[in-house]
């Protein structure tokens, strides 16, 4: 078994990478492609944080600000959090976790590849080009009629991008139905699996109605179809129901993923089973579904129907629920169990308690009456970069330290990967617990002019930024080094269940020799340590 | 056990195809949404401007499409069968058909034009109202888009005929292909099926 | 042939369905005949659904597969109704 050739060692020309099949490779383009992504849409983060270090306007003009905090969401939402843990480690895992030898159809997998890239080189070309600057949202009239940036090209760089993600989640849907080995149940599915089952459907459901609201976009400013436009019997509310169809389920696609990663983290960190395994898969499906009945909450102060707002505000409410049973279920599988401080455990902490300030804000911006206040203000900021930054981006790290050993075979420096998780988590609230407040004084969203008593709170939120772009760049250094200088992993470095930890790190090209054979539940704690099992613990 | 192995292929292949046709609804819904909208806010102008439209016209094309989706449904029991020249004989017939759909479907836009129902060939003044106007964006855009998967499905029946007919697909073992380019072609048969009564047919 | 008579039964009954609605476009006016139209629309695609897209030899599971949009569609459509219908 260990002499087969593993899948990084199977061709190295550039061809072999470029026109494989092979998920995990695929895998790694989008690593490397996603990170790019991420450092442009944090290099815009950064000219946005050093703008608001003074009241005044002094780095950029407003054009220039609007453009930037534009630039950010969009390259954000679109080129990062949304393919990040799907297409990186959703790519690699699931047909490893589930026992098959790849996905359903792969040459569909390297083609959502292509065609997310090519959506890229469109953002590209509008940074290029100028910029854009209607916000992530594109909200009309401002989008269809007012803005001067590029706004068709932005709108034809998201809709390419979202047939990368539609093809992705029918490829995983189809994968977990069709391709799981024999005795692989549906109760016996990783979580993460469960998770990610639960996006790909919302990928699927979701995604086209952005497409197609993009198009009618572009169709009044090209054409002059005032859908959106009062002027022209249009109703630029509608814009914001069929945005917002989209992507308020968006959230979910970015969040439920990084639930998956942490409920495989807590397992192994605390060696035990996770508690409530039923609940925790069944968790994943009800939020992806509830997902899709909160959007309105968006649009509290709009102008909708009250008694709409009413039903939206109850459901956004409703997915607490769900949210909670995750949460308590980590909480009640981590008790007593034999807890190992590894960097993956501390991203996986630190997740848990900033999705946990996350979700309790999105309670309060729930409340009809409370929204009215603190709606478009950084308030509103903070709270959803406490789920997408504190929440998706820490157990994107957790998930890329843990999984790292297997992916490419080599160990990473454990001491680092501890301090760059406390330095993240401590930068994390330094930049946005101060947003809090500041939204709840009154600071709106996107301005860059403000009044000299927030400047307190705005050169605090700076000064977490310089330190979470630090520690944000910090696991590039050492994982980097690891490639070249680090120790060969063991195929279960961290002493895990499933069947990913069963194959050599790296895995082979076609990952099980043969096709393995399920028979009991998974996370099947304490495991029998084996031979490599307990493997460099250091 | 070789049967057993396609059959396992065929219900893979067919549960991405009915994903796939899952986001094409879906892709459509955004312009039924539309459609609730504008008969919601406007009602009596959707009206005027649907009784304008030539619905004799989009009843042909109905029958049209429903034939040629019989025409589909027959090459695919065919291929089923092993029969190839039955397959290429429906396969053709569905795709003749389908042009014959674009064909009268430019017609009917010629016939629009002149009467200055066409948004995009007619100045924005010459429409009774502005939600008339914008009634009949709609219409250009839901059709037009619906043709254009027509004509992408077109070349889907053209293509697979050809290559059955140069035995490029042995049948039966083939007939799954048969069947996904016959989903998708059903579906673009079901969208405007609910296009018609949507856009013609408001009263 | 027995493969054949549903299909073209189908395709009958499907080209019987288009006349009622035609029909019905020309006698009835405001809800009622969107009531009908949609009704209409429907059976003909659950026609189209059961026998040539052939749910009806499927499983359950294809039959979500095929048929998850249309709930999902209606939660879009039920949402923007509600909206406006009570704005």
């Amino acid at each position: 078994m260990t002499d087969e050739v593993s899948y990084l060692e199977h061709g190295h020309s550039l061809k072999s990478w470029l026109l494989t099949t092979d998920h995990k490779r695929i895998a790694i383009l989008y690593f490397l492609s996603i990170t790019f992504f991420f450092f442009v849409g944090g290099a815009a983060a950064a000219l946005i944080r050093i703008d608001l270090l003074t009241p005044e306007a002094d780095l950029m003009s407003n054009e220039g600000y609007n453009r930037a905090f534009t630039l950010h969401g969009v390259i954000m939402v679109w080129f990062f959090l949304i393919p990040s843990i799907p297409n990186t480690f959703g790519n690699f895992l699931v047909p490893l976790m589930i026992g098959a030898r790849d996905l359903a159809f792969p040459r569909l997998n390297l083609l959502s590849w292509y065609i997310y890239m090519l959506g890229g080189l469109f953002t590209l070309a509008v940074l290029v080009l100028g910029g854009v600057d209607t916000g992530w949202t594109f909200y009309t009239p401002l989008s269809s009629m007012f803005a001067n940036g590029n706004v068709i090209l932005a709108a034809t760089a998201i809709f390419v991008v979202g047939f990368s993600s539609i093809l992705t989640g029918l490829n995983f849907i189809v994968t977990v139905h069709r391709l799981r080995c024999p005795g692989m149940t549906w109760g016996r599915l990783p979580l993460f699996v469960w998770s990610i089952y639960a996006t790909s459907l919302i990928l699927v459901l979701a995604t086209p109605v952005l497409s197609i609201t993009l198009v009618l976009i572009a169709a009044e400013r090209l054409f002059g179809v005032g859908v959106f436009n009062p002027a022209l019997g249009g109703d630029p509310l509608l814009y914001q129901h069929l945005f917002w169809f989209y992507s308020h389920p968006a959230v979910y696609i970015m969040v439920l993923p990084a639930l998956g990663v942490i409920s495989e983290l807590v397992s192994t960190a605390a060696r035990k089973p996770v508690f409530g395994y039923r609940f925790v898969a069944g968790s994943s499906i009800a939020i992806a579904i509830i997902g899709f009945l909160v959007w309105g909450h968006h649009m509290f102060v709009a102008g909708q129907s009250m008694y709409a707002s009413a039903v939206f505000s109850f459901l956004s409410l409703a997915v607490a629920v769900p949210s909670g049973i995750k949460v308590y279920n980590w909480t009640a599988t981590l008790y007593k169990g034999h807890i190992a401080l590894d960097p993956p455990f501390l991203f996986a902490m630190s997740f848990i308690g900033l999705f946990v300030v996350g979700g309790m804000t999105g309670l309060i911006l729930a409340m009809l009456a409370v929204d009215v206040h603190v709606h478009d203000t950084y308030f509103v900021i903070a709270h959803f970069h406490y789920i997408m930054v504190g929440g998706t981006v820490s157990a994107y790290f957790g998930a890329l330290h843990y999984w790292w050993p297997k992916m490419m075979g080599r160990w990473l420096p454990l001491v680092w990967g501890r301090l760059s998780a406390i330095f993240i988590f401590l930068g994390f609230n330094l930049t946005f617990f101060p947003q809090f407040i500041l939204g709840y004084l009154g600071m709106p969203r996107r301005y860059h002019v403000y009044p000299a008593e927030f400047q307190t709170l705005h050169v605090l939120s700076s000064a977490g930024a310089s330190v979470l772009g630090l520690a944000y760049l910090l696991p590039f250094t050492y994982l980097l080094y690891s490639l070249r200088h680090g120790e060969k992993a063991p195929p279960n470095p961290w002493g895990a269940t499933g069947l990913e930890w069963t194959v050599p790190s790296p895995p082979p090209q076609h990952n099980f020799h043969e096709l393995p054979t399920v028979d009991g539940p998974p996370y099947q704690y304490p495991m029998e340590m084996g031979n490599e099992g307990e493997a460099a613990h250091g | 056990m070789a049967d057993v192995a396609e059959a396992r292929r065929r219900d893979t292949t067919l549960m991405g195809m009915y994903l796939f046709l899952a986001s094409e609804i879906m892709l459509f819904g955004g312009l039924f949404a539309v459609a609730l909208a504008l008969r919601l806010l406007h009602p009596q102008d959707v009206v005027a401007a649907s009784r304008r439209l030539h619905y004799g016209v989009g009843a042909a094309n109905t029958v049209v499409l429903l034939t040629s989706s019989l025409a589909v449904a027959l090459a695919v029991a065919a291929a089923e069968m092993g029969k190839a020249k039955g397959t290429v004989a429906g396969l053709l017939a569905a795709a003749g058909l389908g042009v014959g759909f674009l064909a009268l479907k430019a017609v009917e836009y010629g016939m629009e034009i002149r009467e200055r129902l066409l948004p995009a060939f007619t100045p924005a003044d010459a429409f009774e109202s502005p939600a008339a106007h914008l009634f009949l964006d709609l219409y250009l855009i839901a059709t037009a888009l619906h043709a254009v998967h027509v004509t992408v499905g077109v070349g889907l029946l053209a293509g697979l005929a050809w290559r059955v007919r140069r035995s490029g697909l042995p049948l039966p073992r083939g007939a799954t292909g048969v069947e996904v380019v016959g989903l998708y072609w059903h579906l673009v048969d079901v969208i405007w099926v609910f296009l018609y009564p949507v856009l013609y047919l408001v009263r | 042939m027995k493969a054949i008579a549903p299909l073209i039964g189908t395709w009958a009954a499907l080209l019987a369905l288009l006349g009622l609605t035609v029909g019905a476009s020309l006698v009835l006016t405001g809800t009622p005949s969107l009531v009908a139209s949609l009704g209409i629309a429907a059976a003909k695609a659950a026609l189209i659904a059961w026998v040539y897209m052939r749910l009806r030899r499927e499983g359950g599971l294809m039959r979500i597969m095929a048929l998850g949009a249309a709930f999902w569609l209606l939660i879009l459509l039920g949402y923007l109704a509600l909206d406006y219908l009570t704005r």
